[in-house]
């Protein structure tokens, strides 16, 4: 155990370390979801006033398609140095790699929504300070959900064809239960009037997700990136 | 958790992908304290046998044994006594060399990262460029500390893919040495390559790859060129089909 | 197998030469009339969509953890039929939708979670066609995923659509109209069955032919 938990951080520390040398990924992934703010409120905002709940589904698509283009580049990094293989040539539990892996997305995505969700508050005069605590756990558990999936299809796609647009294809239907979640639980805490208990049972709904997804991610790590 | 083995045996091995047959019934044993060279012209499947001899392919039929030990039911611990030299050297280019080592080497498991570092960068000659990232170096340099990433975890067994391309002659002059080196402290070496020239006197035992298939080599005495041109002209020529003869070629 | 397959066939043809007459000799529903009756093809179409999206997931995960290519083999067979049978479902949905709501969609919970079971597996064949080689293991992990996600897709849908206002889809089936809808499940049914089986047979005889020409080379 204590070696699967040594090597996910090692892995991580990695990641994190590859990426501030640049900061390439950290930069031009917090722009792009930046950008999807702003063309979805050109398109859903009126007359000065947006429709109803539409900060909290503009947050959620964002952070969806930032992910999205983070994974694609993160192991895009790896196949060009080949060195996804070489993880896999060390002697420790394969699913290790992958928590290492998912550790350094999710740290990637909560800069991203770092700047999000102020960004949110401000532009569409959302209450984001209202409930933090079920934001912050409704958001957690969201990012949990839609980065293992992500993780792992993105490592599994490495080797393939098509890789670009194969990982939106596969990723999107199976995170939908995700992005539903944390838009009605977000919404929820954004009215007026927040409705905690809404908002309890989406969070609850997505800490169900995260676990059955994790424990399958982990299963099925090693099986798919051997051959 | 230590394991370790004295020999590898390839038996039987075959792979296919899909309907290509990458390698057909290649069959081999070597044992520690011995150089093994691998060649063969391109696409011959060297790389696919090295690929699977390190764990990181499954062969379609047949087995592979490390001592004791199937690849199939060995786990994590075998990989601890294998080292591989891949064509691309596996370094990330935005870190430092000793970051790479520091890294690898923490991610072995292995104790005293630091020292165990400083002693490889060391051996490689890039003591002075130890804090400088990889992305600058040259293709030699960044071949010495690929080959020390490889030997960090002082395997039984190691691979090398192709590790003379690019390299100058003092470079290739270096390697050859240190190959020599691990055979004294009998590990086995598995080296693909082309060059016949700088794997004269180096290798102790020599196969030839060609279409996935092993080819018999002679025992002469003759020069290592002469002894593989010789292996492949006489692979072209039906007489020189092993007893075990193929049926007839399937019609193109 | 081919033992089974012509009479199989020939059960199956005569069943639904026979059904559109059972459909409608059963007897009219008070509020829908006629429209009503695409239910009978609608329900078990459903049904099958959904059971052969667990068997590809099931066969799918045998694949994964069994290295058993027979097991893709299935799951490839039943991955088609979700897609196939999806098309009946969305289809006649929407036909039914039409005359009973005035519309041809509204986002109700069962049909919503379809459509997107429908496009999971649709995504399962796009990368078992385009991934390039490799891509049974990504597509069988697609599959396991989908599978595992029927229940939070439906709980997700349901709970979304709290604030439509809720539209049931469930009628209470009359005496008459119970033994047509049943034999209408059983001919989809025996339909399933064979058509997985002539698709699987499909997928072995595939295989046959790229063992025979490897053993060419051998």
């Amino acid at each position: 155990m204590r070696q699967f938990l040594r090597v996910a951080w090692v892995v991580m520390r990695k990641d994190l370390t590859v990426e501030m040398r640049s900061r390439e990924i950290v930069y031009t992934t917090v722009f792009f979801a930046a950008s999807c703010v702003l063309v979805f409120a050109f398109a859903l905002v009126r007359e000065g006033r947006p429709l109803e709940d539409a900060a909290a589904g503009i947050l959620w698509i964002s952070i969806a398609f930032a992910g999205t283009l983070g994974l694609g580049r993160t192991f895009e990094r790896e196949r060009h140095t080949e060195t996804l293989r070489a993880l896999m040539l060390a002697p420790s539990d394969r699913p290790a790699i992958y928590v290492g892996k998912l550790l350094g997305i999710l740290a990637l995505l909560a800069v991203v929504e770092a700047v999000l969700l102020p960004m949110i508050g401000v532009l569409f005069h959302a209450p984001v300070m209202a409930s933090p605590g079920w934001l912050l756990a409704l958001l957690f558990t969201g990012t949990v959900g839609f980065a293992s999936v992500g993780t792992l299809f993105a490592a599994m796609l490495v080797r393939a064809r098509s890789r670009d647009v194969l990982l939106p294809v596969l990723l999107y239907p199976i995170t939908i239960p995700v992005i539903i979640a944390g838009v009605r639980g977000t919404a929820a805490i954004l009215q007026s009037a927040p409705d905690e208990p809404m908002a309890r049972f989406w969070a609850a709904l997505l800490l169900f997700f995260d676990v059955v997804f994790v424990t399958l991610s982990l299963w099925t790590f090693e099986p798919l990136m051997t051959e | 958790m230590s394991f370790d083995f004295d020999r590898l045996v390839v038996d039987d091995v075959s792979r296919n992908f899909g309907r290509r047959r990458a390698l057909t019934r290649v069959s081999l044993t070597c044992v520690g304290g011995e150089i093994v060279g691998l060649l063969g012209p391109n696409g011959a499947g060297k790389s696919t046998l090295l690929a699977i001899l390190s764990t990181l392919l499954a062969p379609s039929s047949g087995s592979v044994r490390y001592g004791t030990i199937d690849a199939r039911t060995a786990g994590p611990a075998l990989r601890s006594r294998l080292g591989l030299l891949g064509h691309d050297l596996y370094l990330y280019p935005e870190l430092t060399a000793r970051e790479n080592l520091e890294f690898f080497a923490r991610l072995y498991g292995l104790p005293g990262p630091r020292d165990r570092v400083t002693q490889a960068l060391a051996h490689a000659g890039l003591a002075e460029r130890a804090d400088d990232v990889v992305s600058g170096f040259s293709r030699g340099m960044r071949q010495r500390l690929a080959l020390e990433r490889a030997l960090l975890h002082a395997p039984r067994l190691l691979l090398l893919d192709e590790p003379f391309t690019g390299l100058d002659d003092a470079s290739g002059q270096a390697l050859v040495a240190r190959l020599r080196g691990l055979r004294r402290d009998s590990a086995i070496v598995v080296v693909a390559t082309h060059d016949l020239d700088l794997a004269e006197g180096l290798l102790d035992k020599v196969a030839v790859l060609r279409d996935g298939r092993l080819l018999p080599v002679s025992d002469s005495t003759a020069s290592l060129r002469d002894r593989y041109r010789e292996t492949i002209l006489a692979s072209a020529s039906p007489a020189a089909v092993s007893p075990d003869a193929a049926p007839a070629r399937r019609p193109s | 197998m081919s033992r089974v397959f012509a009479p199989l066939a020939f059960v199956v043809m005569a069943l639904f030469a026979v059904a559109p007459i059972i459909v409608s000799n059963a007897p009219y529903e008070q509020t829908m009339g006629l429209v009503q009756k695409v239910f009978y093809y609608h329900v078990p179409s459903a049904m099958l969509m959904f059971i052969s999206a667990f068997v590809c997931g099931i066969a799918s995960a045998v694949f994964l953890f069994k290295r058993s290519a027979a097991a893709d083999r299935v799951a490839v067979a039943a991955g088609e039929l979700v897609v196939l049978f999806g098309i009946v479902v969305l289809v006649t949905g929407p036909l039914w939708a039409r005359k009973a709501w005035g519309v041809w969609w509204e986002w109700d919970a069962r049909l919503t979670s379809s459509l997107l079971l429908w496009m999971i597996f649709l995504a399962y064949l796009l990368v078992r066609r385009y991934g390039g080689p490799g891509s049974e293991k990504l597509a069988g992990a697609m599959a396991l995923f989908g599978m595992a996600n029927v229940p939070f897709v439906y709980v997700s849908v349901n709970y979304w659509r709290t604030i439509h206002p809720k539209t049931s889809v469930v009628m209470t089936l009359g005496p008459g109209m119970r033994s047509a809808f049943w034999f209408c499940a059983v001919s989809f049914g025996m339909l399933y069955v064979l058509l997985l089986t002539l698709r699987r047979r499909l997928e072995d005889q595939q295989a046959q032919v790229e063992r025979l020409y490897l053993a060419l080379d051998d």
